[in-house]
């Protein structure tokens, strides 16, 4: 894909462009792209995401909600007045880019330890916990009938998946083992209530500037369920890059998030909350086993995927220091 | 019986090349990738030096434990599939601090700049 693709469908549906600029990859493998340009308008350019999958690998993995998804979610999400790019357009045939969309390019920080270190961000630092509790709020919110198809998960089915993928490495793992044992021993059953969980609420996937939380992104992950899945995945240590002693990103307290989701509205239930960020810890440990695996077997022999292989050992030591917590 | 320097030493004098004489040579994504490949080296490094003392003291924990000799790797599966099937669980005697240590040496080696494993690590420490 080059200017001249993306030029002729952009003067095909925004009004008054007159071409694209400044378009660069800035992610991709085989079968999902993401996309900078600008839009060259005579008042003004307009900077804009493109997410795709190019022709031919429209598929979407089974965990994977799928772009068409993602778009509308994103939409919903805007329009509810939630820190969300808007959509401007959703790929059609005649573009002929592939299957996905473009929305607004929103300006920020997605990098963590910037976030976590950098002055610009020190203002907003203090309120980034309590703001992310609103916003989860905001997501939860989203009226059922308005969503997209989207698969529903269950802690038991999360505890299956998890258990599978772990035993197809082959690779023994005490600590993961004690982890799944416990998760089925403290499942709480299932939520009484079932929402838009966005799957994927962490550092790397919101946009923020020194005033705040500007965008949540990659909803790719998105799926009906418990909503408590979104708390106790951005409190998992993995996501605090070092300042373990704030579980919310590194930056704040589980009291400053739980405050700000239900001065929402919406209710706290910290003991799930607490299952969901052990399952999330081996999620991510299952995770980075994964890119060993990919490693070994498959197109992707880099030195970082292979590095994050070596990580899993991180989440044993969390998951021990949640289960089997040692004195002081 | 080879000859010397060791492989640790070998391993070593590469990295040090790397930080040393390349990486201020260069920048963006080649220094990064850069840095990637010396935090490997240096990875090796340290499982070298720490290796086989802490695969010895596994194994005789976990002997212990499961109350049979065996490979390491033998001796793991079969403390995964007790501790799967409930047979064995943190009520069992020795099994909280075998599995700490055995975490705390995968650390040593695998990331020991990590913030949760210098907090445990102060923890032993001071106590």
């Amino acid at each position: 894909m080059n200017e001249h693709d993306l030029t002729r469908s952009v003067m095909a549906w925004y009004p008054g462009a007159t071409g694209v600029a400044a378009a660069r990859k800035l992610s991709g493998g085989a079968s999902q792209e993401t996309w900078s340009f600008d839009i060259v308008h005579p008042l003004g350019n307009v900077g804009v995401i493109l997410r795709r999958a190019p022709r031919g690998h429209g598929a979407a993995p089974t965990r994977a909600a799928g772009l068409t998804a993602e778009a509308r979610l994103m939409q919903l999400a805007h329009d509810a007045g939630l820190p969300s790019p808007r959509v401007l357009h959703e790929l059609q045939d005649s573009d002929d880019l592939g299957t996905g969309f473009i929305m607004e390019r929103v300006e920020g920080e997605t990098i963590a330890r910037k976030i976590l270190r950098d002055d610009q961000f020190a203002k907003a630092r203090p309120h980034l916990a309590r703001q992310l509790g609103k916003i989860a709020a905001g997501i939860h919110g989203l009226p059922h009938a308005l969503l997209p198809k989207l698969r529903e998960m269950s802690a038991a089915r999360e505890i299956g998946e998890l258990t599978r993928e772990y035993r197809s490495f082959d690779w023994p793992r005490p600590v993961f083992e004690l982890a799944l044992r416990w998760l089925a021993d403290h499942d709480p059953g299932p939520s009484d209530q079932i929402t838009l969980v966005h799957g994927d609420f962490r550092h790397g996937n919101l946009i923020i500037g020194p005033d705040g939380v500007r965008a949540v992104l990659d909803w790719e992950l998105a799926h009906l369920g418990d909503p408590m899945e979104d708390l106790g995945w951005v409190c998992v240590n993995s996501w605090r890059f070092g300042e373990i002693d704030k579980p919310v990103g590194g930056f704040g307290s589980r009291e400053e998030l739980f405050a700000g989701y239900e001065a929402a509205g919406r209710k706290v239930d910290p003991a799930r909350v607490k299952f969901w960020e052990v399952m999330g810890t081996l999620r991510w440990g299952v995770m980075c086993c994964g890119m060993m695996q990919r490693f070994r077997v498959g197109p992707d022999h880099s030195m970082e995927r292979a590095m994050i292989g070596r990580r899993a050992s991180e989440t044993e030591i969390d998951l021990l220091r949640l289960l089997a917590p040692r004195g002081r | 019986m080879h000859d010397e320097p060791t492989p640790i030493e070998l391993t070593k004098a590469v990295a040090d090349f790397l930080r040393d004489d390349i990486a201020p040579m260069i920048s963006g994504h080649l220094a990064f990738k850069l840095r990637v490949a010396i935090n490997i080296l240096d990875l090796v490094g340290r499982q070298l030096t720490l290796e086989q003392g802490s695969d010895a003291a596994e194994a005789a924990r976990l002997t212990g434990l499961l109350g049979i000799p065996g490979a390491l790797i033998e001796l793991n599966r079969a403390l995964a599939e007790k501790i799967a099937s409930g047979e064995l669980d943190l009520q069992t005697q020795g099994l909280t601090e075998h599995l700490w240590q055995t975490t705390m040496d995968k650390l040593a080696v695998d990331q020991p700049n990590y913030a949760s494993y210098k907090r445990e690590l102060g923890k032993e420490r001071d106590g």
